[in-house]
């Protein structure tokens, strides 16, 4: 039984290796990842946001739902800092 | 932890001098990310840092009485709120979540309309990163609350 584990483990690295022959390659202009989202941000960001810098088009219009996450996650950060290590006036 | 100045005449003067200057740096990062580098993260944590830089350099007393602690926790919150206001006020006017053309600025239309949302919440994650960062600055240096 001790050797189960490894055994998944060496089934699962191979089921990834082999998944991971069948990927694009990197920069390939013809990968579902640059043919579908890719040119209507690199087309649409001058136009549809007057933002001549793409990413900042991407990061708060194209994908405002994330920056909010990202947002909410720093301030959750610091509010959980403050309230595991603050210091109170009574103690 | 931190208590009285650092009693160093140079890092005194030049920490002083520094500061002005961070901070106008970190306001230009916010305002230009339309056109270059930067954007609300980025400005937000220059602000910080040059709130940070008192606190180290300057001592308690004297860092406290420009920037008191409780102040960055109403950064943080205020900067959240402008985030979440602009997101949900378009919902009001017939467009969807975070969709900055169905904002009610009547006077600005379309993609102009959309380039002033980007900067309003890019205002918004600045502000809050910055009290943030300030406000666990604070904790970890032993702040009473």
């Amino acid at each position: 039984m001790r050797w189960l584990p490894v055994l998944v483990m060496a089934a699962f690295l191979g089921l990834m290796l082999y998944a991971g022959s069948g990927l694009p390659e990197f920069g390939d202009p013809n990968a579902p990842a640059n043919t579908h989202v890719s040119p209507v941000y690199i087309e649409g960001a001058e136009k549809e946001s007057h933002s001549p810098n793409i990413v900042t088009a991407v990061l708060a219009d194209y994908r405002g739902y994330d920056t909010l996450g990202e947002t909410i996650v720093i301030f959750t950060a610091g509010l959980a800092c403050i309230l595991i290590l603050m210091k109170r006036e009574e103690e | 932890m931190i208590r009285d100045e650092y009693r160093s005449i140079i890092v005194d003067t030049v920490s002083s001098l520094l500061i002005p200057f961070i901070q106008l740096f970190a306001v230009y990062v916010v305002i230009h990310g339309h056109y270059g580098p930067g954007g609300g993260f980025q400005g937000g944590v220059l602000l910080a840092i040059s709130i940070i830089l008192r606190r180290i350099c300057h001592g308690r007393e004297r860092a406290h009485g420009r920037f008191p602690p409780h102040l960055a926790l109403v950064f943080a919150v205020s900067g959240m709120l402008i985030f979440g206001i602009t997101g949900v006020l378009p919902l009001f006017f017939g467009a969807a979540f975070l969709d900055y053309s169905g904002l009610p600025l009547f006077w600005v239309h379309g993609a102009e309309l959309r380039s002033l949302g980007i900067l309003i919440v890019e205002i918004g994650i600045g502000t809050a990163v910055f009290g943030t960062l300030v406000a666990i600055f604070d904790t970890l240096s032993g702040e009473r609350w």
